[in-house]
């Protein structure tokens, strides 16, 4: 369980100082996919960098069942990534000088993930794997770092805006890709979006605006990536 | 123009050679000039054979260290430029597109030519200061007549303004070269990313593999890291070898440019390494990699170069003193036998491995200041 309180987080100082979390408290059970969801400006990614250990808060506390990520340094905080934590951004970050399946590589050394292939046949990129990240589509590549972030194997993914540079239908293959692993593999998710319908896809579904939770709901049901609108 | 005075400054390894090449050019040139013009006054035997020397030594040291720092200044200013090019695609592009030419563009970058102007007259400068010290230790036996330094404008011209002119022209045609790219891909950055592919298909662990692709997508910095700690551990080691072949400050001039180079070109090389890298170091530390074995992955591949340039440097300074004793001095009498320094290149080793990996341990600590949230705004 992830158990996240009155998280206050600013940037600048003096009059150009900017609080863009102000006292945030959220609760994330194990297995549960939660959506955040604002517009621009709103603090859902810094939320999101700040629970997930790349930033730490101003005030407030992080913990990760008995694990208290907030006083962590910075050699602790790495591990706590190491063992815990899979990201997939928006841009994919994917390392250019090498091929997919040392992409993917990256993240299952860490865990000792001698299967990781597995991961990639599960993203569909079996054929690609001695592909190199530039040869691939904005889809593929996405594809490329939810195998890297999985074959990690972690307990939490992170997700910030996966679908944000994605046309519709790989979009939606990419969620479906996300969330049968989800299923198969039963880890925790935390996705930031603007993407409304994508909250339909969630178990539970938090709104953020000026940095405040303003709204968290529960859905009774999941929809798949197929069938919600876009 | 883009290109700005911080910009300029940024090239204070090119301002560094050009400095060292100008001081010593500028010393044993001077002093050829002034000693030829006193030919008639030198009598003697042996006062005739030493004036042989010196006149040799000035043109084979002028030869060499200006060569081969001219070389340098060179290869670091294209170097520069081309990182320049490729971390200001955006703002280039944006110009192009906006209806400046390619010249108009490659114009500004004469700018560049300043340091050297900076480099050259301060080490002109330098060298006259130094002078008349010079000549007289030159002169330590007291075998030629007593004779002033004389300012010849011709040497200026040729040290100073030659080398600004030319290196502003290579500036702008190098930069015109680089720019000869649509604008679009300037502004897509999408320029000289290509990606080096490794031939055959290993299994090594993810760090081996990051270690191995860094070095090959990057081979001139190979090269450059080579060439560094070669110029380091040839000048260095002649210069404590040549004690019983050369003046103090002869040795002491060696050193200092062979000193200045290797970390002139060490620095240069591993901050290019670094910024290049930088959003694959954040990543790394992202997916919760350590400091150390992002260093290792990153930096390590360029290590055993570093000791194979440092090799090839002593083996050549051997050869390169060994041939000067044998065969240039072969005719001239009272030159000590010359054997290879053991000491010599121990100290010099170790020298060289504190330097190394004392800059290698600094550039590990930048790595754990990288920003993640700049990199992924970035």
């Amino acid at each position: 369980m992830i158990k996240i309180e009155n998280l206050h987080k600013s940037y600048g100082t003096g009059d150009s100082r900017n609080e863009v979390l102000k006292g945030v408290s959220l609760t994330v059970e194990d297995g549960e996919f939660v959506v955040i969801l604002g517009t621009s400006g709103s603090g859902k990614s810094t939320l999101l960098n700040v629970i997930s250990g790349l930033e730490p808060a101003d005030e407030g506390t992080v913990c990760y069942d008995a694990q208290n990520i907030s006083s962590m340094n910075d050699r602790e905080l790495t591990k706590f990534r190491k063992d815990c934590i899979g990201y997939i951004f928006q841009q994919y970050f994917l390392l250019p000088n090498l091929n997919v399946d040392k992409n993917v590589k990256m993240g299952a050394d860490l865990a000792g993930n001698k299967e990781y292939r597995e991961t990639i046949k599960a993203v569909g990129l079996e054929e690609k794997r001695m592909k190199y990240p530039h040869e691939l589509s904005g889809g593929e590549q996405q594809r490329v770092s939810v195998a890297r972030a999985l074959a990690k194997k972690p307990k939490v993914l992170y997700l910030d805006e996966p679908t944000g540079a994605l046309d519709e239908a790989t979009g939606r293959q990419v969620l479906d890709y996300i969330c049968r692993l989800k299923k198969e593999l039963g880890f925790t998710m935390v996705m930031v979006t603007h993407n409304q319908n994508i909250a339909q896809m969630a178990d539970t579904v938090i709104r953020m605006n000026s940095g405040k939770i303003v709204e968290t709901c529960r859905n009774a049901e999941q929809k798949t990536a197929y069938e919600i609108a876009w | 123009m883009i290109i700005s005075l911080k910009d300029i400054f940024k090239m204070i390894g090119i301002l560094i050679v050009s400095f060292c090449a100008v001081l010593v050019c500028t010393l044993f040139l001077n002093y050829y000039i002034d000693i030829t013009a006193i030919e008639e006054q030198i009598t003697g035997e042996m006062a005739k054979i030493l004036y042989e020397a010196m006149r040799s030594t000035a043109k084979m040291i002028s030869a060499l260290c200006g060569g081969c720092l001219l070389l340098t200044s060179v290869v670091l200013l294209c170097f520069y430029i081309g990182h320049y090019v490729d971390t200001h695609k955006k703002q280039l592009g944006i110009l192009k597109a906006l209806g400046y030419s390619r010249f108009a563009v490659a114009r500004g970058f004469a700018v560049f030519g300043v340091s050297v102007f900076a480099g050259t007259a301060a080490g002109y400068l330098g060298a006259h200061l130094l002078m008349p010290k010079f000549y007289e230790l030159q002169n330590g036996e007291g075998y030629f007549p007593a004779f002033d330094a004389a300012f010849h404008p011709g040497l200026f011209v040729a040290l100073v303004g030659f080398p600004t002119v030319f290196f502003a022209l290579l500036a702008v045609l190098y930069s015109f070269h680089r720019l000869k790219v649509p604008a679009l891909s300037l502004m897509r950055e999408a320029v000289n990313d290509k990606v080096v592919k490794a031939k055959k298909e290993t299994d090594l662990p993810f760090l081996a593999e990051l270690r191995k692709s860094s070095v090959r997508q990057r081979k001139s910095l190979v090269f450059f890291i080579t060439f560094a700690v070669f110029c380091f551990a040839s000048m260095m080691q002649m210069s404590l070898g040549i004690d019983e072949l050369a003046s103090i400050m002869m040795s002491v001039m060696i050193m200092g440019i062979g000193m200045t180079l290797a970390c002139v070109t060490l620095l240069i090389a591993t901050t290019s390494v670094m910024k290049a890298n930088a959003k694959t170091i954040t990543m790394l530390k992202v997916f919760g990699y350590e400091t150390g074995e992002c260093a290792k992955a990153v930096l390590g591949g360029y290590r055993p170069w570093a000791y194979i340039g440092f090799a090839v440097g002593t083996v050549y300074q051997y050869g390169l003193l060994k041939i000067a004793v044998e065969i240039v001095f072969a005719d001239m009498e009272g030159v000590p036998e010359y054997g290879f320094d053991v000491l010599a290149l121990v100290v010099t080793l170790a020298v060289f491995v504190l330097l190394y990996e004392g800059i290698m341990r600094v550039y590990a600590k930048k790595m754990e200041k990288l920003s993640v949230k700049e990199i992924m705004l970035d």
